[in-house]
């Protein structure tokens, strides 16, 4: 988050700019600054309050773990034993498994979303199944997909199950949204539908594609987890289930630390991307 | 506007309905005003409006020019759920080469929508449109089409989105970037190639689009109040600028508004529609008696005694079918 509003906010100011302005600009600051120690604070008092609550007692360290069991956790299972892969080999899995996932749904949605705006009719027609896919909640699959795919098909199947619909969805909509006097504007021209699907519509929505992007890298990752909850032995959704089995809460907590920091970074990922693209708008 | 000027010309006669014989056609091409000029008296006794219509269809076939823009008994039906509309009946309209002709009529008389019958965006139900004496069955390259807004796409730079109707077209890209920017520069946005459209003012923009709109070169160029989204002295001022560029780039120009001052100050005819379903009203030439012959930039005309009189004429047409 930091990078992408470092980037963008604090312009240097002007020469000869006004008092009131510079008074203006460091009270601008001033409130930044205090929003982002608000974060730090909060983040801070859920990490001492999660290290201090089971050391008194007060709740069952079984259950929690400590923030400060997360460490040694995190070194001990970084090194790879004959039943066990380094938890970079799982967290790896797990990325590689999502970034396939949201890919494919955006790719797919795409084309989906693109091949209904060409042919309305077959948006009429499916339209309700479309809105009904979207509605499943498509994790009730996990057991069927992984008895049709396999174990680790089963994963990137639920990864794009999970953000597909959703993604034809939204994307078809921005296309629907596209203004239709620029439509008509491109007619004039004598634009054919190719031409108003790549000239006008696809350029149009990429604010709409990137909305969708964001969406899908969370639910993609969702996805993932759940599928390797049901039938890997590699990604930290594995992790997490067998740290669980084993009643070892320290595995538990430190790969859905992980979790947290992967979705972050792939979150601040798009933002740029997002803040790149708009710039050029 | 001229709403204040409109009282101002109660002493002067309407110098409309003298028919076609009166020697003011501007200079040089005298054929070009068709010779539909109605005898209007006003307000026209409701059947009067048959006979308007049918009056600009017949035209001397070997004194004039063929018409660049020809309606033959156009009518247009939009059909909804909840009914068809008809927009248009029965138009007849013939537009001479290198024309300037203004359409009026009030908001819902299918202005709109006769320009998009020349452009070839719309097949009309009955009747048929013609270009160069062809029936029109799609957009083609002799028409360009400037709508209301500029409609300029926020992710392309001024010099791309200029290049739009070229890329479409598949023109020369070499040639046609030449052409765009010679068009940009002659319109005093040289150094705004590479800038944004929403780094541009709105007067700017619509120049963007008139540049758009010549760039792939056409012969007639269709104006939908391509001026109502502006500020009114951004307005005042493109119109001139307008009116010079098509005036001196010989096109046929059909502009549509609901503006009145701005109809008489810039074209040579005007063509008044009915409400809906919108039939012609009434088509006569806009004259101004100048020393040289020649016709008075838009602004210019707006101070001529004769203004008023057209002024006072089309508005009592209008005003006639707000009652009726």
């Amino acid at each position: 988050m930091s990078k992408v509003e470092t980037a963008m906010a604090a312009p240097a100011p002007q020469a000869g700019a006004s008092p009131e302005y510079l008074d203006w600009l460091r009270r601008e600051r001033r409130s930044r600054l205090s929003v982002r120690g608000a974060q730090l604070a909060l983040l801070l008092v859920f990490l001492v309050l999660w290290e201090l609550l089971p050391r008194a007692q007060i709740v069952n360290p079984l259950f929690t773990s400590y923030p400060s069991a997360l460490w040694p956790t995190f070194l001990d299972l970084l090194k790879a034993t004959p039943q066990q892969a380094s938890i970079l080999t799982h967290t790896w899995s797990t990325v590689l498994a999502t970034v396939i996932g949201f890919t494919a749904a955006m790719i797919i949605g795409t084309v989906i979303a693109a091949a209904l705006w060409w042919w309305q009719a077959l948006y009429r027609v499916l339209d309700p199944y479309l809105v009904v896919a979207n509605a499943m909640p498509k994790t009730a699959f996990v057991p069927i997909f992984y008895i049709w795919l396999g174990a680790t098909l089963s994963i990137y199947g639920m990864s794009l199950a999970i953000s597909l619909f959703v993604t034809i969805l939204m994307i078809y909509n921005g296309f629907q949204g596209t203004d239709a006097n620029k439509i008509k504007l491109a007619q004039t021209f004598g634009a054919r539908k190719g031409q108003i699907l790549t000239k006008v519509v696809l350029p149009g929505s990429v604010p709409t594609l990137i909305a969708a992007l964001k969406v899908n890298v969370g639910l993609s990752l969702v996805g993932v987890v759940v599928g390797e909850f049901q039938s890997a032995n590699l990604g930290l959704g594995y992790l997490i289930q067998y740290g669980s089995q084993i009643f070892k809460l320290n595995i538990v907590m430190t790969a859905i630390t992980i979790l947290a920091i992967v979705s972050s970074v792939m979150y601040l990922a798009i933002s740029w991307l997002e803040a790149a693209v708009m710039r050029r708008r | 506007m001229g709403t204040g000027g409109a009282t101002g010309c109660a002493d002067s006669p309407p110098p409309c309905g003298e028919g076609s014989g009166v020697g003011l056609a501007r200079s040089g091409t005298t054929a070009t005003f068709s010779p539909a000029a109605t005898p209007l008296p006003s307000p026209p006794p409701q059947g009067g409006r048959e006979r308007a219509e049918s009056a600009a269809a017949p035209r001397p076939e070997s004194a004039a020019p063929p018409p660049k823009v020809e309606l033959r008994d156009v009518g247009l039906r939009y059909f909804g759920r909840e009914g068809e509309t008809e927009a248009l009946k029965d138009i007849s309209l013939a537009i001479a080469p290198g024309e300037f002709v203004a359409v009026i009529g009030q908001s819902g008389c299918g202005k709109s929508t006769l320009l998009s019958l020349i452009s070839g965006i719309l097949r009309p139900t009955s009747g048929a449109v013609l270009v160069d004496g062809k029936p029109v069955t799609g957009p083609s390259r002799k028409v360009g089409y400037m709508l209301q807004q500029d409609y300029l796409f926020e992710w392309r730079s001024i010099l791309e989105n200029t290049l739009l109707g070229a890329e479409i077209q598949g023109l020369d890209m070499g040639k046609a970037r030449e052409r765009a920017a010679a068009l940009l520069t002659r319109y005093g946005l040289g150094q705004f190639l590479h800038h944004r459209p929403r780094q541009l003012s709105g007067g700017m923009r619509q120049r963007v689009a008139l540049a758009r709109t010549l760039v792939t070169e056409p012969d007639i160029v269709l104006l939908d109040e391509p001026f109502s989204a502006l500020d009114s002295q951004t307005r005042l001022a493109l119109a001139d600028e307008v009116a010079e560029i098509l005036r001196r780039e010989r096109k046929t120009a059909i502009l549509v508004t609901h503006d009145i001052g701005e109809a008489i100050s810039m074209a040579e005819r005007i063509v008044v529609l009915s409400r809906r379903p919108g039939r012609v009203k009434s088509d006569r030439p806009i004259r101004f008696a100048t020393a040289d012959g020649t016709r008075p930039a838009p602004f210019a005309a707006r101070n001529r005694p004769e203004f008023n009189g057209y002024f006072n004429t089309l508005w009592q047409e209008l005003e006639v079918h707000v009652e009726g």
